[in-house]
């Protein structure tokens, strides 16, 4: 007689959640008239992610943490991760709600009559909120996957949401589309490298779960061919994902050619999520084979760390320099990866908070900055923005020093903690390589805050939009998490230390 | 009272907030708020030090607090003779400024309130910054002080400020990682050692391997350099004394830079007593050359501002000789240097500020037969000089004179060298008072007026403290004695004999 497998529901009800609002948000498309459908798809959204968090608050201690047949580990770090995500995706809904940035109908071609027509008859592509819960429950199943398929599945099903949405932008379609286009051709690519190297793990260790392969390389040794090549290829799945050098190229392009509220979206939460991934596939599946990764795994963190700085430094469009910066966050996150240790886990979580709730806010910022034909992206006509709306200026810039890792911010505790994780397990040059790149980053976040508060005022067209009610109240958080956490992070560190731990 | 140094931190915060709800025009009422605010500060420092016992050596007046549990981080602060005396300096200093530069704020990128509001959560900083018993609370200070100064040059200055502005913060910026990475380092040995502490004391009891303290010494000492400035980390100096306005300039050169001496004290001897000696003969050379780079340079300069700040390049040279002489009249008079050069720095740019903001210009060439026009200004100038040569009977003569003794027991050589910096100091101070204040009267400066009563009642004290206590300088110097030794005897270093006095 067959028995039903044992799935843990309440363990999965986060997940569920999430994947019910997005179908009720379908349901919503298809049988609500236009008038009230933005508003109905903003409430059911917010609603299923606060639902999901406080239904991971209930189960946050629950002893039995494994979950459909063993494939989910509700463990400790994987709870935290997954409420980071929550707490992220929250802000970035309030971001997304603002709907002057999306597209009046996708499937016009730019420039169109048609899409004319829609602009005039102010369609709206509401289509992006059940994406976005989509994507979110992809990424809350990512980090707490235990086994290559789980992975893979979930991998996909946060990244096709996002592919779409990309090309989403209500102006300068064009590169929207392009960006779109570039990140799904390179995002498959690297999916198929990530199956590929699942493949060759199987063939090593006979199984997809990352205990069996930890297994494997207990008791047959790391030295095998197949164990290195889907080592390799797994995690340039992954590295491709977090945006590392040299899978970083897709980057700058879609940071730029995204709608702003996603790209904030998808640089916060999508960043957490892949890294909740990559923890956990490192610390429980290769933790045994570090030999055969740390080099390779510590250079590229050094590139990306540094490639992310200097090139960040000539770009003169903001949301260009925020991707690569984000590179350059990404390299930090590695180094926390790299130390494998409780402390390293503790600063990675951290580090998620702390940059995602800036980005979210920098971004923000910048849907706010316009003229008459959409948002300025341009460095150049920033110039002087601290006397024309000092709030507005001064919130990017506290984002900015919080990026930079000034004193005061969330930003240095981050990056403290990261740095002390790397150093106490012995990575001493690794933290060195940190500081001297957060010297040369800093050259450019201070040399935007220079355009901003002593630059002239350039541009006379450049208007700072009042903010909606819902962009206030997303801004506002940021800059509270980014100045509360600076002062007294132990609010947030505490709980890290004691979640901060994957079980086998 | 308990909790004394935790309020007198407060206090000018108290004044940002009664700031904020003063209305945006009233310019006179927003300097009045920041005066009082500064005034009460000056007050419960006095209390401090009332306080305080000197005969004891320690930190005295502690208080600690958990702030970040997770790494052992705690508030926790606490004075010594020579770090009490510096917040005084940093207490005294500030309303002086405000009342010196009443017309500062005016003018910049941004109005009234803000420059004060900036002044003022600077002067916070700057006495937790030398409260700090913790490393990472001084190190968060440390850093976070910049952004105000940041603003300060860049909104209020003259000339190329923001791309001074920009270079002053990157160099304190970049000292500041390389110290960050040796904070880290330290707290991990003593993670691995006692189970893991920020503060100062504990800290300088642990063990700590040749090699490693070296590493960790340079990463300190190195943004302490920068700081202080040193040759050749000093470049970032001229620019930034000036673009910033003369009030910014006194307290960027006066206390900021200060900073830079006291952590050498503070952290790099006391944390790191091997490495210390080892490194020693090096940083005696640099400042040596600093001594005379400074010293040289200031004798060519045209503008009024950059001579000051090279001047200190020289003397923050002489402060460095004092440390790493390791000996305690070096120590002492190092710590005594640091208050004089405060002092007497303030007198040099508040005085060369009121003569900038009279003419209208900084170059050197357009005054002349001041003396003549202002006779008031042109003494105080001229006394404010004397100080920054040395002259016996002023407070400076006599740490100079401590640094040079202290030197020539155990580097005879470098403390011969560094006597010509005084030479030369004569040459650039009278050079300058020669052009400015004696000869023809240099058209331009027929109309100018001389010092009115709000000016003199800043001016005064500062002349006043440099006279008192170049006569009598037992009060500030027998305290700092006794931190000295505690300093020589956690270095465990002794003063040697003196064969040829015998």
């Amino acid at each position: 007689m067959l028995t039903a497998p044992h799935l843990n529901y309440a363990l999965l009800a986060p997940i569920l959640i999430i994947l019910g609002g997005a179908l009720l948000g379908v349901l919503v498309e298809a049988f609500i008239g236009k008038a009230y459908r933005s508003r109905l798809q903003v409430s059911i959204s917010l609603l299923a992610v606060v639902a999901a968090f406080v239904q991971l608050i209930r189960v946050r201690t629950q002893t039995s943490n494994t979950a459909a047949v063993n494939s989910v580990a509700m463990d400790g770090a994987g709870i935290y991760i997954q409420l980071i995500i929550l707490a992220l995706s929250f802000v970035g809904l309030l971001l997304i709600a603002d709907t002057d940035n999306f597209t009046a109908q996708a499937s016009a071609i730019p420039g169109s009559t048609e899409e004319a027509s829609a602009i005039a008859a102010g369609r709206q592509q509401t289509e992006v909120f059940p994406l976005t819960l989509f994507a979110i429950a992809g990424m809350l199943l990512f980090p707490v996957a235990t086994d290559f398929i789980t992975l893979f599945v979930a991998l996909e099903v946060l990244s096709l949401p996002l592919y779409l949405m990309a090309g989403l932008s209500r102006r300068r379609r064009l590169l929207s589309q392009e960006a779109a286009l570039k990140y799904f051709l390179l995002g498959a690519f690297s999916s198929a490298f990530f199956l590929f190297g699942a493949a060759f793990l199987y063939g090593y260790s006979g199984s997809l779960s990352l205990s069996g392969i930890a297994d494997g390389i207990h008791s047959s040794g790391a030295n095998s061919v197949f164990l290195l090549i889907g080592l390799i290829f797994v995690s340039v799945g992954l590295l491709f994902k977090v945006g590392a050098v040299p899978f970083h190229s897709w980057t700058p392009d879609v940071y730029q050619g995204a709608p702003t509220p996603i790209t904030g979206f998808m640089a916060a939460c999508t960043k957490a999520a892949a890294f909740g991934a990559m923890l956990r596939i490192f610390y429980v599946g290769f933790n045994d084979a570090q030999w055969s990764w740390k080099i390779i795994f510590s250079t590229i963190a050094v590139i990306t760390m540094v490639f992310g700085a200097i090139a960040a430094i000539v770009q003169r469009d903001v949301k260009r320099t925020l991707a690569f910066s984000s590179i350059t966050h990404a390299g930090f996150i590695m180094i926390s990866v790299i130390a494998l240790s409780h402390d390293g886990l503790t600063a990675a979580l951290f580090y998620f908070i702390a940059y995602g709730f800036a980005t979210l806010g920098a971004f923000a910022i910048i849907t706010l900055v316009r003229d008459s034909s959409g948002e300025i992206t341009d460095l150049n006509r920033w110039s002087g923005l601290g006397k024309r709306s000092p709030l507005v200026a001064g919130a990017f810039s506290l984002f900015l020093l919080s990026f930079g890792g000034i004193p005061l911010t969330a930003g240095f505790i981050g990056k403290f903690t990261v740095f002390t994780s790397s150093y106490s397990a012995g990575n001493i040059n690794l933290v060195v390589f940190g500081v001297l790149t957060s010297a040369v980053a800093l050259f450019f976040y201070l040399k935007i805050i220079l355009t901003l508060f002593f630059g002239d005022v350039k541009s006379d067209t450049l208007t700072v939009v009042i903010p909606s009610i819902l962009t206030r109240i997303a801004i506002a958080i940021c800059v509270a998490v980014t100045i509360v956490l600076g002062v007294y992070p132990s609010l947030i560190l505490n709980s890290a230390q004691t979640f901060a731990t994957f079980t086998r | 009272m308990k909790n004394i140094l935790t309020v007198l931190q407060l206090l000018p915060l108290f004044g940002v907030l009664a700031l904020a709800f003063t209305p945006r025009e009233n310019a006179k009422l927003i300097k009045q708020t920041a005066i009082a605010a500064s005034l009460l500060t000056l007050v419960e420092s006095l209390i401090a030090v009332w306080k305080f016992d000197t005969s004891q050596s320690g930190f005295q007046l502690t208080e600690s607090y958990n702030w970040i549990l997770a790494f052992h981080i705690k508030y926790a602060v606490g004075v010594d003779a020579i770090s009490l005396t510096l917040i005084v300096l940093t207490t005294v200093l500030v309303p002086i400024v405000f009342l010196a530069g009443w017309h500062e704020s005016e003018g910049g990128k941004w109005g009234t309130k803000t420059f004060y509001v900036l002044m003022l959560i600077l002067e916070t900083m700057m006495i937790g910054v030398f409260a700090a018993t913790d490393v990472f609370l001084f190190y968060v200070i440390f850093e976070a002080m910049l952004i105000p100064v940041y603003f300060l040059i860049g909104g209020y200055g003259r000339g190329e400020r923001a791309a001074a502005a920009l270079k002053f913060l990157l160099y304190s910026l970049f000292g500041g990682l390389l110290m960050l990475a040796a904070v880290i380092g330290i707290y991990i040995i003593s993670v691995n050692q006692t189970g893991g502490t920020f503060d100062v004391t504990e800290l300088s009891k642990l063990n700590i391997d040749q090699p490693t303290q070296n590493w960790l010494f340079l990463g300190f000492f190195i943004a302490f350099a920068i700081k202080a400035p040193l040759w050749p980390f000093h470049t970032w100096l001229p620019g930034a004394a000036k673009s910033a306005t003369a009030g910014t300039s006194t307290l960027l050169l006066g206390i900021l830079d200060k900073v830079g001496t006291y952590g050498m004290i503070r952290f790099c001897l006391a944390l790191f007593p091997g490495a210390t000696k080892t490194f020693a003969p090096w940083i005696i050379a640099l400042a040596v050359v600093s001594i005379l780079y400074g010293a040289i340079l200031a004798i060519g300069q045209k503008d009024i501002n950059s001579l000051i700040a090279f001047t200190s390049i020289s003397h923050f040279g002489f402060i460095t000789l004092g440390i790493f002489a390791l000996t305690s009249q070096g120590i002492s008079g190092a710590t005594f240097y640091m208050i004089n050069h405060g002092i007497s720095t303030a007198a040099l740019f508040l005085t060369a500020g009121w003569i900038v903001k009279r003419r209208g210009s900084s170059q050197i060439e357009d005054l002349g037969g001041l003396q003549r026009v202002v006779p008031v200004l042109a003494w105080c100038f001229f006394i404010a000089g004397l100080s920054a040569l040395a002259l016996p009977g002023l407070s400076s003569f006599v740490s100079e004179f401590l640094v040079l003794i202290g030197a020539f027991a155990k580097y005879p050589v470098a403390a011969v060298l560094a006597t010509t910096g005084i030479v030369l100091a004569a040459l650039y101070v009278l050079l300058v008072v020669q052009r400015t204040l004696h000869g023809e009267v240099k058209s331009g400066n027929e109309g100018m007026l001389d010092l009115n009563l709000r000016e003199k009642i800043a001016i005064a004290p500062v002349i006043a403290i440099l006279v008192v206590f170049g006569f009598f300088p037992k009060p500030i110097l027998h305290p700092l004695n006794v931190a000295t030794v505690s300093v020589m005897n956690q270095i465990g270093v002794t003063d040697p004999d003196i064969k040829a006095g015998k």
